[in-house]
């Protein structure tokens, strides 16, 4: 018997500490915002250029957290009425697909602030990068990069040696999904990046993307998180990986790996902030949106990472890495030499056929 | 206590009695015990009433409801009510009519307008374009400039936006689309579609995928329920014959990893098996391979199967262990003595004994590997995955949550089968650990 | 014969041992070697005096055969355990480590534990409510326990009384209840999630949770009770089996009311079956991600959530620090419950030991 109690009384003891515990954790600051990102070197440039103003600007206690993109979080936590993101960075895609469906608060841009040399902030923002529910603020892109160390003699130039498994033997690193690497596929299969699309959009274009990928599909490490490719090849797992230029930069300049980008058939891409719908700090998040999608910001940004800033205003702002004599101009996606073969992704193709193709991709992967 | 109600209770009230067999309150005993029977049976059965309301409430209702949703979508009849209620009737044939078309433009620019979760244009465009790939833009392109349009021919009005409308294929879509109760998610589930004539067919044979992981998933499952129980056999036999203290002391080695946080174990396999990992290194150093041609051995199918096997061996080795404990080691002796061989006492006197142990091994490892998730999901890599990890995938990633309600349902079918089977031949009752 | 036999085997091996080690001149692999051969030598008790010498070789080699799939079943594990001290961010053995170099060993990892997600792991003010609150490891180790404890208290609650109920001989349906009641544990845990998923998420449904339960504690709570409860049932029965029912009718007979003799005399008998059915849930929330990936947001990550997600995206041997701790824990409750089992086995007079 003794032991009983001695039981109970230990559950009811715990119980009470952890419930007291969770009660003193829940009460904090009065005014908070949960910023929600694709985390590693991506949010800590956001942590330096939006945050950190934005805290000292407005004392509010901003939370960040990490996901894997896609629309998914959004949606249950919507639909469930229990909101915990407050402000969202997204795909285009997605924020197309997630505003059609109502999953996000719309945005009127008359309320956007004008740029920092007083163009309205319509006319400030790049062509398609403001949308009914969503105001982007970078664009980014996706590259394929190598290790320089590990290659000694013709370093791989365009998106077809990627795929060049003789030449250059050893795994590729790629995203899991079929977006981007069909039409890397195409690319290196030799079509012009501005007929990418037309091309995908046919029964045989798709079937020579997916004849391409078969190709290497034997020496393919699958990444999910945009952290994993500079991992990877930090790791010595694969010799080529696409990756997200900003990732494999900021591994370049901040922690001087050797491993070297590739421009060629680069498929570019926005991010944008969206709002999902009954967020608990709708206001607090808004503000934060305007905040941080003004010239200054965006700008500072680019100075932590080569994501190019969706203001025109921002460009002349932008200058060298944030601690090293790094010009942070010919490091963007949108740097005239690097757009020479490149495509920007098209949401429209991919918001119609992203369901189908993906489930070739998922039968092609488990064959 | 209710036995001792039976002599303490009622107090008399009948006198005496003529039949023979009376209790002592005068209620023949026969009608009396079937009455204390039933109170009885009624009290084991109310301590049981809390867990099986809880069960049905946390349990039971969700995963109904998830059997409901595979069959029953009301996007269609959501976002577009007038039009639901205008094509159900449609005879099929050729285009709708004009009145159908009015319905549907003005139902179309009143869901573009609305906002409200669930209700949207682009809820019934995602809908449609589990269908028709493409339909997608041609919806939201469509509702967009269906505000526009105020007044009739609207068919045309309609045509003029997108060419598409007039092929019939996506009218006979819609109509099935707009119904509430649809076996499309069913037909997706086993890699079947409609055409455009509105005939079932198979998929194309490129884009099949949930059939071929189900084959394999089954075909999986039985490979790591037979690797189990090829090496839980000998161990079982071994820790049965051994004295109690060594059979205790190395029964730790088999309720340790039991013990053990999957998450923890499925990590120590990466470690074990990764292309820098320790058997890699210890093949290296042995000389079995070079250093450059390292095997790959996890992110694939081996991966799963060597984790899943090592997760799953204690649910095969305890009880083949408990029910080899109970034969009697003489029984082997005496086939020996009568001049048996090793061998034949093995399989003619032996074996047949254990089988009980093998049936519940073999039918519980079986189950809980073909719904298994997490090992699938973390060393898997492309082709180690399982049906489980798709179900996954369309209620968190491409929320296609029918589908994964329907897939959910074919898989619950299989295991329910096998656990009906487990209940037929070992019991549920049975079921024992440690 | 045989006894010369098995002591030339006995200084064969020691030379052999010897041999490997001078050789090799890995403490590892001799300490592997031994394991390997020795232990099959140590488990070959008496052989019945018919037994051949082929009889012997074959025992010989079945032991080795056992031995080696007892390393497959536990080298995983103890492997962990050093590679938690590695000093480099890798899942596998440096140089170093190899060869004992106390440099290569770290326990940076640990401290990773505590520092990973707070906002100035080296400031010194307000450091450990900053550790408490925002250190995301210390964060999943305190929902996982709150979890694990909520639901450990109800599942062993409910899941008691339901055993109670089922193991009396009078006991209607028993085999159908049964099922269902042990059915959370065979239903792929993914269609239980998603059911959970989609029904957890109504509004207006649920008293005191208008807005649904999911994203909160109590619904992982109620989902983690649903999977804990049939490991309740099945070892709180199975205490019960060899249970004497006379022991009731005695307390009864000698006076005692329902409510005695439930404390006095069948409380301690299934005492054992209910703290190792309790351990059990408790283990079982503890270990328990796919209800957690479907029905939690990031504030309700529990230690197999987060290492999940590591796993998944950014391998770093914290995740293995992590399994270390986890590992001592499962030998703590493994101790419990060996001790309870004999506790069990003493009362109720089934062995002597």
């Amino acid at each position: 018997m003794k032991l009983t109690k001695l039981l109970a009384s230990t559950a009811v003891g715990a119980a009470i500490a952890f419930g007291a515990s969770s009660a003193a954790f829940a009460d904090g600051h009065a005014k908070e915002l949960t910023v929600v990102s694709w985390g590693g070197a991506y949010t800590k440039s956001q942590v330096e250029a939006y945050h950190k103003p934005f805290i000292a600007k407005t004392g509010v206690n901003i939370k960040s957290e990490d996901y894997n993109g896609g629309i998914a979080e959004i949606k249950a936590q919507v639909e469930a009425g229990n909101v915990t993101w407050d402000i969202v960075d997204v795909e285009l895609s997605d924020a197309i697909r997630a505003c059609d469906e109502g999953l996000l608060e719309t945005i009127d841009h008359s309320t956007l602030p004008a740029g920092a040399d007083g163009t309205p902030a319509k006319e400030d923002f790049i062509k398609g990068t403001l949308y009914d529910c969503a105001v982007a603020n970078i664009v980014w892109t996706t590259i394929f990069a190598y290790d320089k160390s590990k290659i000694t003699g013709d370093a791989p130039k365009t998106m077809a040696d990627f795929f060049d498994t003789k030449k250059w033997p050893g795994k590729r690193g790629l995203r899991k999904g079929a977006k981007v690497n069909l039409e890397f596929a195409l690319i290196a299969d030799g079509v012009p990046a501005k007929d990418v699309y037309s091309v995908l959009a046919t029964p045989e274009g798709v079937d020579r993307a997916f004849a391409k990928l078969d190709t290497i599909k034997g020496d393919v490490v699958w990444w999910e998180a945009g952290a994993q490719p500079p991992q990877l090849l930090a790791d010595g797992e694969v010799l080529m990986t696409t990756a997200y230029n900003g990732r494999i930069f900021n591994a370049v300049a901040g922690e001087g790996k050797p491993f070297e980008i590739v421009w060629d058939g680069h498929v570019w891409d926005l991010d944008l902030w969206v709002i999902p719908k009954g967020a608990k700090n709708k206001d607090t998040a808004l503000e934060f949106l305007k905040f941080s999608t003004g010239t200054e910001p965006l700008a500072k940004q680019a100075s932590f990472i080569s994501y190019g800033p969706a203001r025109k205003s921002s460009a002349p702002l932008v200058g060298k890495y944030h601690n090293k004599d790094i010009d942070m101009g010919p490091q963007m996606p949108t740097a005239p030499e690097n757009l020479t073969n490149a495509v920007q992704n098209n949401f429209e193709f991919w918001a119609d056929n992203a369901d189908q193709l993906n489930e070739r991709f998922n039968a092609w992967l488990a064959k | 206590m209710s036995d001792a109600a039976l002599g303490t209770n009622h107090s008399a009230n009948n006198g005496a009695a003529s039949e023979p067999l009376i209790a002592a309150d005068g209620i023949p005993l026969k009608q009396k015990l079937a009455k204390t029977t039933r109170r009885m049976k009624m009290q084991a059965f109310l301590l049981t009433v809390p867990l099986v309301l809880f069960l049905l409430v946390s349990f039971v209702l969700p995963i109904g409801q998830m059997l409901y949703r595979s069959v029953h979508n009301p996007t269609g009849s959501n976002v577009m009510p007038n039009f639901a209620v205008a094509i159900k009737n449609w005879d099929g044939q050729g285009l709708p009519s004009e009145e159908i078309f009015e319905v549907f433009v003005k139902d179309m620019a009143l869901a573009r307008k609305n906002r409200e979760v669930g209700k949207t244009i682009g809820n019934l465009a995602t809908r449609v374009n589990y269908e028709i790939p493409g339909a997608r833009s041609l919806f939201t392109k469509s509702a967009r400039r269906a505000g526009r349009i105020t007044e009739g021919p609207y068919k045309e009005a309609l045509f003029a936006i997108d060419k598409r409308w007039e092929n019939p294929h996506i009218w006979l879509t819609l109509q099935r689309v707009t119904k509430d109760f649809t076996a499309a998610f069913y037909l997706a589930a086993t890699d079947q579609k409609y055409d455009e004539a509105g005939n079932i067919v198979w998929a194309d044979e490129l884009y099949q995928i949930y059939l071929p992981i189900l084959w394999k998933t089954i075909w999986l499952s039985a490979l790591i329920t037979a690797l189990c129980f090829i090496i839980a056999y000998p161990v079982a036999y071994l820790l049965s014959t051994l004295p109690l203290r060594t059979s205790n002391l190395l029964m730790i080695l088999v309720l340790l990893p039991f013990w053990t946080s999957l998450l923890v174990r499925t990590s120590a396999w990466i470690a074990m098996l990764q292309t820098e990992g320790i058997i890699n290194n210890i093949f290296v150093y042995l000389g079995f391979i070079s250093d450059e041609n390292r095997i790959q051995m996890i992110y694939n199918m081996t991966g799963t199967v060597i984790a899943m096997v090592h997760i799953l061996l204690p649910f095969m080795i305890l009880p083949l262990y408990s029910v080899m404990k109970t034969i009697p080691p003489s029984y082997m002796r005496a086939a020996r003595s009568m001049g048996a061989s090793g061998t034949y006492s093995f399989v003619k006197v032996y074996f047949p004994q254990t089988v009980p142990g093998i049936a519940a091994g073999t039918l519980l490892v079986f189950i809980l590997a073909i719904g298994y998730y997490i090992t699938p999901a973390l060393v898997g890599g492309n082709d180690g995955l399982l049906i489980s990890n798709l179900i996954a995938d369309h209620i968190k990633k491409t929320l296609n949550w029918s589908l994964g309600a329907a897939l959910g349902t074919i898989l619950l079918t299989v295991v329910l089968i096998f656990y009906w089977l487990y209940n037929k031949l070992v019991g549920v009752d049975n079921l024992k650990f440690g | 014969m045989m006894k010369r036999i098995q002591t030339l085997g006995f200084y064969a091996l020691v030379a052999a041992t010897a041999l490997f080690f001078v050789f090799t001149e890995s403490f590892a692999g001799t300490f592997g070697f031994i394991i390997i051969f020795g232990l099959p030598y140590f488990l070959m008790n008496d052989l019945p005096p018919y037994a051949t010498a082929a009889e012997k070789i074959g025992k010989y080699a079945f032991l080795s055969l056992c031995t080696l799939i007892f390393i497959f079943l536990i080298l995983p594990i103890l492997v962990i355990i050093p590679l938690s001290f590695n000093a480099e961010p890798y899942f596998s053995f440096t140089e170093g480590m190899m060869a004992l170099d106390p440099s290569a060993y770290s326990t940076r990892w640990y401290e990773d534990i505590v520092r990973f997600g707070m906002t100035a792991p080296d400031g010194t003010e307000n450091w450990w409510s900053d550790m408490w609150n925002n250190a995301t490891w210390i964060r999943a180790m305190r929902n996982s326990f709150w979890y694990a404890l909520c639901a450990t208290i109800l599942a062993t609650g409910i899941g008691t009384l339901a055993a109670l109920g089922l193991s009396r001989p009078e006991m209607p349906y028993r085999s159908a209840i049964t099922s269902l009641l042990i059915s959370p544990m065979i239903v792929p845990l993914v269609i239980t999630a998603t059911g959970m998923f989609f029904f957890y998420s109504q509004k207006n449904v649920f008293p005191f949770f208008p807005d649904g339960l999911i994203n909160r504690d109590i619904g992982i709570i109620l989902a983690h009770t649903t999977l804990g409860v049939p490991f309740v049932i099945i070892t709180v029965t199975a205490t019960l089996t060899g249970f004497d029912r006379s022991l009731i009718r005695a307390s009864q007979g000698l006076g005692a009311s329902g409510w005695t003799t439930f404390t006095k005399v069948i409380m301690p008998l299934i005492i054992p079956g209910m703290i190792s059915g309790a351990l059990f849930a408790f283990i079982t929330s503890l270990d328990e991600v796919v209800a957690v990936i479907f029905l939690a947001d990031v504030d309700q990550r529990t230690i197999p959530r987060q290492m999940f997600s590591g796993l998944r995206e950014q391998i770093s041997p914290t995740i293995l620090a992590v399994a270390t701790i986890l590992v001592i824990m499962s030998v703590l409750l493994l101790t419990t419950l060996e001790l309870l089992r004999r506790r069990s086995e003493r009362l109720r007079g089934l062995s002597p030991g």
